[in-house]
Formats: structure tokens, sequence, C-alpha cells
């Protein structure tokens, strides 16, 4: 923080690079869209508990109806999109972050 | 031996071992980021447990399971809020906040905006959400003693509200994050045992038959006539005699749940206890299992509660249903090792609820005396100039003196219905918190005027919506029975106070040209690539 107007020439340089770019572009174009994506979905399932009950009643098996379904779907939704979050950040975020990370530390050094 | 003298003595081993923890953690802790933020060296597991111990209230343990047991289905559709909100944190907070901020949510803010409004308005907005959070928390301590600990005195419930906030305050100046965090991950432990248990007990009953489970549970404790609706939503929350307006509010409740908790600055303050944004991230899948795994086991416990203990009897314990796990406790473990199990079930569930209200109310505490000590004292008052040291004697100071005025708030409202103000702390911290954050990571143009705008705007909507709404006034359950001032006819402000918060973000942006390029580009690769990110103590 001492060095503000050496280092932000430093950022200005990375953030213009095309490595970051595509970092940004990777992070963003996963990210943005599965958020849209789960609030939509939760969403729906809190609409279907106030406006459809009838079809949230439906019984599937034995006492359980549509609706515990739906609701136990939103926690195997959870679970799989963190999954799948940590999987995509390993492989496609991480390696590049690392790098630019260590390219910028030299820098500055 | 009576359950209650069991439940203290447990109660009491769980206090002798944190405040073993927080003399060990008081030595451990010298410099500002040892107090702050645990010396950022706890790994994703372990600050992983410690956000469920942070998440996990006795709100959400005892009320959850509470709810499932007299209104069924509902209570199950609000634990799933609770959790979905945490992929928020996973996907566009946790590292990212990791990698820009140093000990509070305003570090974020105040990156690339005028450190002083920024920080008053985060500090403000900070400390009102963790005491609305921490008075719920509090009152509900007093009620919940007197239920499990048989005590009716008007006295019993005070001390216990003294003796709450006495504990915490002690966990929290003397122990700082590294106390704190260890106290939640004991509590953590416990708690997922402690439900495990009575879970796994209530599933052999029946088979390991989740729907025989169900049907009894609606048998026993459905509304006389219409059994089944039990299982469907619509008992508690937008039930049809409210109509359209209750149904709206229950989406406005979903709104503030999902959005709430990543602008939780109680929450946000753990992604800094680890030493990279790697290790947030991991912390939060830890986070996602345990709080999902735990509110999979209120279902059985809320249901299991219903079929076993039925209804008449958990409303005599509470007309809220706050007692339905521990009857259940007692219920299970008298039918399988006779009445000496239950006892000591019940006991070790009463212990486990005492040991989740104090860490949580330790985690408010943390959050709200750091950002006093942090924000406005360090850079609003002192602009700055504070020493570390200094810093930190303030936060010491400023967590005894915040914990006093919990535990004298408390008193005063402890005869009131205080539980919406949970509700009230998510919409305000959607409302006003997240729009600031999110917007200052992701958007090039916000700037000082955007974010103070964001801030208050989410957070006056909110309160003024509350206050003109049904649960401050002109309603059965309300704060003020007597008087009617609601004109506006939700509970629950989310769906409008959230979008005024971004839109106030908005507006306050563009009405200034202040923009500032080389900060932008300096918050976007720091926040996306880890540079010049705080590092872990090394001791």
């Amino acid at each position: 923080m001492t060095t503000q107007e050496h280092d932000a020439s430093v950022y200005e340089q990375v953030q213009g690079s095309s490595e970051f770019q595509d970092l940004k572009r990777r992070f963003r174009r996963w990210t943005f869209p599965m958020t849209v994506a789960f609030l939509a979905w939760y969403l729906l399932y809190v609409v279907l508990s106030g406006w459809a009950r009838d079809f949230m009643g439906i019984k599937v098996w034995g006492d359980i109806n549509v609706g515990l379904i739906l609701g136990l779907l939103q926690f195997v939704s959870t679970f799989l999109i963190a999954w799948a979050y940590s999987r995509h950040a390993e492989k496609a975020l991480d390696p590049i972050a690392d790098k630019l990370r260590h390219e910028v530390e030299e820098k500055t050094k | 031996m009576s359950s209650t003298t069991l439940g203290m003595i447990l109660f009491l081993a769980f206090v002798a071992a944190t405040l073993g923890i927080t003399v060990w953690a008081s030595r451990q802790t010298k410099t500002a980021a040892d107090y702050y933020a645990g010396g950022r060296s706890f790994s994703g597991a372990q600050n992983g447990l410690a956000i469920g111990g942070d998440y996990m209230s006795a709100a959400s343990f005892l009320g959850i399971a509470g709810i499932i047991a007299l209104s069924g289905y509902d209570g199950f559709l609000y634990s799933i809020g609770f959790l979905v909100a945490w992929l928020v944190a996973l996907l566009l907070v946790a590292e990212l906040m990791r990698n820009s901020g140093k000990f509070t949510m305003a570090d974020v803010l105040a990156f690339r905006m005028s450190p002083r409004p920024v920080r008053t308005a985060a500090g403000a907005s900070t400390i009102v959400v963790s005491i609305f959070y921490l008075l719920a928390q509090m009152v509900g301590a007093g009620a919940l003693v007197g239920l499990l600990l048989g005590i009716e005195s008007e006295a019993g419930k005070l001390w216990t509200i003294v003796g709450v906030g006495a504990l915490m305050i002690v966990y929290v100046v003397f122990g700082g994050m590294k106390g704190t965090t260890w106290v939640q991950i004991v509590k953590a432990v416990l708690l997922m045992t402690g439900a495990a248990l009575v879970t796994v007990l209530v599933l052999g009953k029946f088979g390991f038959n989740l729907s025989a489970l169900l049907s009894q549970a609606a048998a026993t404790s459905g509304p006389s006539g219409n059994t089944g609706s039990f299982l469907v939503p619509g008992l508690k929350y937008g039930t049809e005699a409210q109509g359209v307006a209750g149904k709206i509010d229950l989406i406005s409740l979903g709104l503030a749940l999902v959005l709430g908790t990543a602008g939780l600055p109680h929450i946000l303050i753990r992604f800094y206890t680890v030493p990279t944004a790697k290790d947030a991230r991991k912390s939060v899948l830890w986070g996602i299992g345990i709080i999902g795994v735990f509110y999979l086991l209120t279902l059985v416990l809320g249901f299991g509660a219903a079929a076993l203990v039925g209804r008449e009897e958990i409303v005599a314990g509470d007309p809220g249903g706050n007692t339905a796990a521990p009857l259940l406790a007692l219920r299970i473990g008298e039918e399988i090792f006779g009445p000496v199990g239950g006892t000591i079930l019940l006991a070790f569930i009463g212990a486990v609820a005492f040991a989740t209200i104090l860490a949580v109310v330790a985690g408010l505490t943390l959050a709200s005396s750091s950002s006093f000590a942090h924000d406005l004292y360090a850079h609003v008052f002192r602009r700055g100039q504070a020493s570390e040291r200094q810093e930190v004697v303030v936060a010491r100071i400023s967590a005894l003196v915040i914990g006093a005025i919990a535990i004298g708030l408390s008193i005063l409202a402890q005869s009131q219905n205080v539980a919406f103000l949970v509700a009230l702390a998510f919409a305000v911290a959607a409302s006003g918190n997240l729009p600031a954050i999110l917007y200052s990571l992701f958007w090039k143009r916000f700037n000082t005027s955007g974010a103070v705008s964001a801030i208050y705007g989410g957070l006056l909507s909110a309160l003024l919506l509350v206050i003109f709404s049904p649960v401050v006034s002109g309603s059965e359950a309300a704060l003020f029975r007597d008087a009617d001032f609601a004109w506006f006819p939700l509970s629950n402000p989310g769906i409008l106070s959230i979008p005024i918060g971004f839109l106030c973000g908005w507006i306050g942006t563009i009405m200034s040209k202040e923009y500032n390029a080389a900060k932008y580009a300096e918050i976007e690769v720091r926040s996306l690539t880890g540079v010049g990110s705080e590092k872990a103590v090394k001791h």
C-alpha cells in the first residue's frame, strides 16, 4: 500500500493483459450465469410453494410428495453446484491466477 | 439425577473447556491480524466447521425443528433458503473478499473509495445488523433456559441473559478471533453429533423409512380433518387465509434469506481467518456440506417430534415450538434406552443448545466490535493514524461495551417477541451490504457516492418498511399490539428493500463523477489473482 503510484501502473498493465482478461472471462462466464440459474431455480421452488400447492402435494412414493422431492433437489443442486465450481476453479482459474500472481510479485519486488 | 442437573453439568463442562481455549488463544493473540482474523492460520476444514458454528444458530436448530414439528413442510422451506444462500457466498464473494480485504467488510468497499464516508456507512450497517441478530439470540437464550431448566421466574431469565452475555464478552475480549473460532468449531461438532444421534434413533424407529415417518407425523400433528396439508407448503408462510399478500411475503422472505447470508458481517469476516483465497473456497465448501447435512437432520428432527411427541405436548412446552427438539430427544431416549437414557439425551441436547447460542453471540460481538475499532475508530476518528496496538485495545474495549449494551437491550426486550429481528438482519444485509459488496467487486464505475447510497438506502428502506409492517404494530403478534401504524402489508421487506438498495447504489454512482481507473485495476487484479493479499501470521 506504500508504493501506490508504482503498483497501480503494474496493476493496470496486468489488467490490460490478454491472460488476465482470459481469467476474468473464465471466472465471470461460469459464475454469473450459474448464479442466475440457481437463483431462478430457487425462486421457482418458492413460487411453486406459494401458488402450486396441489402440484407440490402429488404423492410420488408413499407419503413422499413432489414438494419434498423438489426441496431435496434444492439440496442436491446446491451440493452439485458447489462441487462443480470447485472443479472449475481448480482447473480453469487457479493455474492462471497463480501464474499472474507470481509475475506481479516478481515485478513489484 | 434430573436432566436439568445433568444438562447443567454438561453445559458447565462446555464452558470450562471453552474458557480453557480462550486462555490459550489469548496467549497466542499478539498482533491485530491475530485478534481480528485469528492470524489467518486456520485450515479450510477448520474454518468450514467454524462457519457452520457461526451460522447454525439456536433459531435454526430449535427454531426450524420447531416450525417443522408444528407447521410441517414450511419449516423445511425456510431452511432451504439458508442453504442455497451459501452459493452466492461461494461463487461471488468469499475468495474475492479474502483477496482484497483485511479485517472487516468495509475494507473491500474502502479499497477504491473515499475511506471515511464508506467506512462510516459500512460500520454503521455492520453494527446495526449484528446488534439486531444479537438481541434476537440473547432474548431467545433467556426464554430457552426457562424452558430447558424449568426456570419460570423472570429473575432466572434475567440472570441467564447476563450470564450468556458475560461469557460471550470473555470469549471475544480475551480470545479474539482465534478463541471465538475454536468455540465455534467445538460447538459445530457437538451440534452435529447431537442432531445426528437423535436423527439416527428416530429413523431407526421407523425402519429408515422416511415415508412412514412422514405419515405418522401428519397423522399425529397435522391439522384435524386435513392431515395431508402437513406435508405441503402453506401452513405457516403464505397461508391461504392471508391471500396474495401472504404469498408475496413468502417470496420476500425467501429473497432476504438467499441474498442476506453473503452480506452478514459476522459471516464475511470468517473468510479472513484462512491463509489464502483457495482456503476460503475450501472453507465455504466444508460449510455448505456441514450446513446442508444439518438442515437435512433438522427435517427428521422436526417430523420426528411431530410424529413421536405430538402437537399438543410441543405447544404445551412452548407455543413457538422451540422445545420440539429437546422433547424429541427425551422421548426417543426413553423409548430406546429407558428413563435414564431419555434424561441423558435431553441433557445433552439442552447443553448443545446453550453452546449454540454462546458461539453465535460471540461471533456477532466480534464482528461488531472489530468494525467499530477498525472502521470507525482507526479510520474515521483517527484517520488511519492509530497504531495496531491502540486499535486492538479499542477493539477489546468495544467488545465489552457492545456486549454490555446487548445485555441491557436484551433485558429490556426480554418479554417482547423479537424473533423478527433475525429476518430483519438478513433483510438489511441483503439490501444494503450485498449491493455495495457486489458493485465494488464487479462494477468498474462504482464510487463513493454509490457505496454510501447503497448502504444507507438499503439499511433505511429495510428498517422503515419493517417499522410500518404488521410485525411492529397492528397485529396480534406485533411488538406494539395496541397501536396500529402499519401500512406496509408484508412482514419481510426484502422484495422491495433489496431492489431499492441496488437502485440507490446505481443512482448514487451515476450522480457522481468520481472514478478511479487505477484503483479499479488494482482491486480487480488483486481480487482475482490474490496479488498483495494479506498473509498468514507466523508465530
